[in-house]
């Protein structure tokens, strides 16, 4: 701690931080633009100059620019200099001497980090009368709009996009007051994360562009923190509604998830919930017409209920409070899950990696601090977009802790920490058999079938503890390759090992625990970070239930004659032969979702599930985090989350248990009482009855516009404002004006601060924790009495006439539900099969080229993509795309011709 | 007594004094300019409709009776969708005309707005929209702004320069 006089008043710092830092965690108001607490200080913009004197006698002061000072003790600074204040005027002046008259109809407006510190430092008139310098835009691909007149030149940009998001089409361009911030031409921007750029940049040059197809000002939106569902990552955001339909998502802060970043996935794929695809009205297709209203539709479902003998089918995109009123609805017993039988038994060991296993599973904001790491068979950019960013981050763990410690650099000053560092990276391992973005900062990385790659990890294992099993019959390479990751991981402070479900193997995990273990055993700090398919598949998983095989059985069997299925389509699950055949034995169908989709098809009685946007609910995270969502605007009676039509269901049913339940609470309450795994979800949240100073925490900002004009077109007579039962939030802007508890917080916003930059007003310190602590409960904590796995795989061996399909992952095209967002539709690649370069020319088959070839019975004719790092007998087929039907991959696909495969030597880059 | 007489006399010469009262509705008031009466939105001295669907109209609105949306014509050049007041809410403030930047949205002198049925009083940009300049002519705000909609190019706008040549490194 370190003792600094701001304007003559003593403060207690941190030291070590530099005083922009300082003054900004104190809450107090200085103006800045190229600073941003994830990316430290350059001092490109000078507008955060401060007087700073030598000592006390000392009156005349210097000028300094706060964000490339060191806070030191007994350090004399002033904000209200008037010299200062005069000088950041004039900084502000001259940034404007070029910018256009554009507030008017710029999409940053209102929300614009430029207006918000030229309010703040008082320059009101513009005096310069010269021409204003322009620029021809970009077209920048479906997500971002540019419009490079309103550019400041702080380089947050490019700055975000190529030093912190590894990105490489966004460069500045041009020299002196020419410069120009975008791409060498025109064209789709290629990072996952370039949506981040919206927020980043201080002014309107970047925008999102699905915004701009219903625009609306960030004080006109009614919003709601909610949490990401398009990964088991579980990122926070902010949904923004106005006029019934959901207007965008913006990044809610949570110092250990996602901190200032989404994906791109997370942040345009909300548009589902817009479409037209939209379960909107009950149907019950005994009756004409189908559509009807709320007690029809419960009344059919319920006498199909007790007429039937019913199981319940579970999703691993639903809440946890869905699946376990369904789960209650049908018994123990005949509740299954709603994924593939793969996934089902990844998901499950991932559970019991996590909670049995030594090593605990880190925050995102832990993997940032991991200084080794080693991934095995995860594509992260694509499965798990945001663990990839953290994961580049953590490669400059290990050079900031050594040479810029050295070197006494801080941290913050980011330039001359990367002139030091240059390209050095700390160790990152990756096996995998298709390649990745992280590629290009590993240390190593092993191209190879799913079963080398455990054989690998094994290795590795066993160097780090001779406990672990021994691997025979490795090559002299992959030994010495698996000596090199455990040194490094046993060399580091924080070695992290990140695997997953992806590529569809349990020995790959069993090998990523044993490693885990190794390293626990041998007394370090070691994480482990498993990736799951979806948002809610360690939830699902914690809440118990059996396979969908036995679903499927069940009623074949003639044990059960009705299903609920949960907010899924069961088409994506398990081949499409076997669906209809059990869709067709059953004698009732009840589907609760938000989209249709062939399985809502087969629905007689199709219930409208309200999506994340209208519901509350609990995620829990690939980190085993609950977190809890909120509903953003209300609904029409119609539309309402599946565990509400389950408890309407289980009330009529006369369910004991579910016609007690008074509401939201009691259901949560139930549920935490009745699993123990879970009991934490109830700290999740404050419950509904929470009120600061008797007050609701409103969901609109109070310049929330046309509140009497909104619904007046429809009748002029104003409806009573819609009450939510479910959360202490309210759907309007009445209510408290100060900061909400962390886990509920609506917005960013603070007097003055009306864009995003506000967070920090809610930060115990910049770019820390939130005030409070950040939202979310840590459910799995390791008991470490797992054992080693013996499962060492054998080599793979290719078999004639037969490749080995494994998934292939796309951040855009894999995803259910973001699929169906039309922004992301422009980003979904092409149906493809992808083969080994060599099995190609043996095969005599040129790129683009179809390719025969049955999985399971399932025909499938796909054009080929060559690649190098898949292995030769094995082939990838994209996991989910649009056109590519269902496998329960990995699997044997059987070619229609000949082919003998040469068995490859492995490859090492 | 003085005092008490004075007034009574002074009141009685009001007797003879040109009337302030008129027989409205047969003879109409002679309005000022400024009077802030009815609500319009004008057009700009090209005929295009001025309002850019800023919102700050409606978000200066103290009752809040003002409703836009925002949208967007091929060329880039933003309009409101929708543009609702609901005149039975409007207290005839004024702030909406102050917060316009584009002197889209005037207050004309015209009150004679009254209705039977109070659906009536939510007037659409159709009811809204006029076919002249209002108060402020001569202003165009695209003219002034920086973004390119169609028939206006970049560094068209006053005071602006060409667009830059990037690939150019001369000062
Ligand atoms: S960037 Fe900000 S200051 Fe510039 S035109 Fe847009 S809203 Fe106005
Ligand atoms: S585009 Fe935005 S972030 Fe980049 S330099 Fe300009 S103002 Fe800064
Ligand atoms: S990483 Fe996952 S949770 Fe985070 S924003 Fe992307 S899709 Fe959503
Ligand atoms: S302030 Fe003027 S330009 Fe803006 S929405 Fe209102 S009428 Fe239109
Ligand atoms: S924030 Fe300090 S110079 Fe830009």
């Amino acid at each position: 701690m370190a003792t600094i006089y701001i304007d003559n008043k003593p403060y207690e710092v941190k030291a070590g931080k530099n005083l922009l830092e300082a003054c900004l965690s104190l809450g107090l108001d200085l103006p800045y633009f190229c600073y941003h607490p994830a990316m430290g200080s350059i001092g490109a913009c000078r507008q955060c100059a401060v007087k700073v004197y030598r000592d006390e006698n000392d009156t005349k002061g210097k000028l300094f620019m706060s964000c490339m000072e060191q806070v030191r003790d007994n350090m004399r600074v002033s904000i209200a200099d008037m010299e200062a204040r005069e000088f950041r005027a004039h900084v502000i002046g001259w940034l404007m001497t070029n910018h256009p008259h554009d507030c008017a109809v710029c999409d940053e407006g209102g929300s614009c980090h430029l207006q918000d510190m030229t309010v703040m430092t008082g320059h009101n008139y513009r005096a310069y009368r010269f021409d204003k310098r322009t620029y021809i835009n970009q077209y920048l691909g479906p997500f971002l709009n540019h419009e490079m007149n309103r550019c400041i030149q702080c380089y947050r940009c490019v700055r975000y996009y190529k030093d912190y998001a590894g990105g490489k089409d966004l460069d500045v361009f041009a020299a002196h007051n020419h410069l120009y911030f975008g791409r060498a031409e025109d064209g789709v921007l290629e990072s996952e994360f370039s949506g981040n750029l919206a927020e980043v940049c201080p002014t309107g040059v970047f925008t999102d562009k699905t915004l701009k197809q219903h625009y609306t000002r960030k004080w006109d939106l009614t919003m709601a923190p909610s949490v990401c569902h398009h990964c088991s990552v579980g990122c926070n955001t902010i949904a923004g509604e106005r006029y019934g339909t959901l207007r965008n998502i913006t990044n809610r802060y949570n110092g250990e998830v996602n901190g200032y970043f989404l994906c791109d996935r997370g942040r345009f794929g909300y548009e589902f919930v817009n479409s037209a695809a939209r379960v909107r009205k009950p149907l019950v297709r005994s009756q004409l017409p189908e559509a009807s209203d709320k007690y029809t539709a419960l009344k059919a479902a319920s006498s199909a209920i007790k007429a039937g003998r019913v199981i319940g089918i579970g999703s691993p995109r639903a809440s946890l409070e869905s699946n376990y009123v369904l789960k209650k609805l049908v018994g123990e017993d005949n509740f299954h899950h709603g994924v593939s039988d793969v996934d089902h038994d990844l998901v499950e060991m991932a559970l019991h990696i996590l909670k049995e296993g030594s090593a605990r599973t880190p925050s995102l904001q832990e993997v940032e601090k991991a200084d080794s790491v080693f991934i095995l068979g995860e594509d992260l950019t694509n499965t798990a977009p945001m663990l990839a960013l953290a994961v580049r981050q953590s490669v400059r763990q290990q050079p900031l802790l050594e040479q810029v410690s050295k070197a006494n650099i801080p941290v913050w000053q980011d330039a001359a920490v990367r002139e030091l560092v240059q390209t050095e990276k700390g160790p990152l391992f990756i096996a995998h058999y298709t390649t990745s973005k992280l590629d290009e900062l590993a240390t190593q990385t092993y191209f190879d079938t799913p079963d080398a790659i455990a054989r690998l990890g094994f290795a590795v294992a066993n160097f780090i503890h001779p406990d672990s099993p021994e691997v025979h019959g490795l090559t002299e390479e992959e030994l010495g390759l698996a000596q090199q990751i455990a040194n490094a991981l046993l060399a580091a402070h924080n070695p992290l090992v990140i695997s997953g479900t992806s590529s569809g193997n349990e020995r790959i995990l069993k090998a990523a625990a044993n490693i885990a273990n190794a390293l626990a055993a041998r007394e370090k700090s070691a994480v482990i970070s498993l990736v799951v398919p979806e948002c809610n598949s360690m939830g699902l998983a914690m809440l118990g239930g059996h396979k969908l095989e036995s679903a499927f059985e069940a009623v074949l069997n003639g044990y059960a004659d009705t299903v609920i299925i949960l907010e899924n389509d069961l088409y994506r699950r398990a081949s499409a032969a076997t669906v209809t055949e059990f869709l067709d034995s059953c004698k009732q169908i009840l589907v609760l979702d938000h989209l249709h989709h062939a399985t809502t098809e087969k629905a007689n009685i199709l219930l409208p599930a309200a999506p994340f946007s209208e519901a509350d609910g609990t995620l829990v995270n690939n980190e085993g985090r609950a977190q809890r969502f909120f509903q953003v605007y209300p609904t029409p009676e119609e539309i309402q989350e599946s565990w509400h039509w389950l408890a309407e269901l289980g009330t009529i049913m006369a369910d004991e248990q579910i016609s007690n339940w008074q509401g939201y609470d009691d259901l949560v309450k139930s549920m935490a009482e009745e699993i123990p795994a879970l009991r934490g979800v109830k700290k999740n949240a404050p419950s509904s009855d929470f009120r600061v100073a008797g007050q609701r925490i409103p969901r609109a900002p109070h310049r929330f516009s046309g509140r009497t004009a909104m619904h007046a077109g429809f009748n002029v007579s104003e409806p009573k404002p819609p009450t939510d039962p479910d959360s202490p939030l309210s759907y309007t802007m009445e209510g408290y004006r100060g900061q909400p508890p962390s886990s509920m917080i609506p917005f960013f916003w603070a007097p003055g601060w009306n864009s995003v930059q506000a967070t920090n007003k809610y930060q115990q310190e910049v770019g820390g924790h939130l005030k409070g602590g950040d939202p979310g409960v840590r459910l799995i904590e390791p008991a470490g009495t797992a054992a080693y796995s013996l499962a060492v795989p054998q080599k793979f061996v290719p078999l004639g006439g037969h490749l080995y399909m494994l998934p292939l992952h796309h951040i855009f095209g894999s995803e259910e539900l973001s699929n169906q967002s039309p922004p992301i539709m422009g980003r979904i690649p092409a149906p493809y099969v992808a083969i080994n370069t060599a099995d190609a020319i043996r095969m005599k088959l040129d790129e683009g080229d179809l390719l025969s070839f049955s999985i399971e019975g399932q025909a499938y004719q796909l054009p080929v993509k060559t690649s190098h790092t898949i292995p030769s007998g094995t082939a990838g087929l994209p996991n989910g795309l649009p056109g590519v039907p269902f496998a329960e991959l990995p699997a044997w696909a059987i070619l229609n011709r000949d082919i003998k495969w040469k068995q490859q030597p492995q490859t090492t880059f | 007594m003085f005092s008490l007489l004075r007034s009574m006399w002074l009141t009685f010469l009001h007797a003879f004094h040109k009337r302030e009262t008129i027989l409205y509705p047969e003879e109409k008031p002679i309005l000022p300019i400024r009077w802030r009466g009815r609500i319009v939105l004008t057009r700009d001295p090209d005929g295009g409709e001025r309002c850019v669907a800023c919102n700050l109209c409606a978000a200066a609105c103290p009752v809040d009776c003002i409703a836009l949306q925002a949208t967007e014509d091929e060329t880039g050049r933003r309009y409101p969708d929708f543009f609702r007041i609901n005149f039975s809410r409007c207290i005839f403030c004024g702030y909406c005309e102050d917060a316009c930047p584009t002197y889209a949205i005037q207050l004309i002198p015209d009150f004679e707005m009254g209705e039977y049925n109070r659906q009536h009083l939510v007037y659409e940009k159709k009811d809204l929209l006029i076919n002249s300049e209002g108060k402020y002519p001569g202003y165009n705000y695209y003219k002034v702004a920086g973004m390119a909609i169609g028939g206006k190019g970049k560094g068209e706008a006053e005071n602006e320069a060409p667009p830059v040549d990037i690939k150019s490194l001369i000062p």
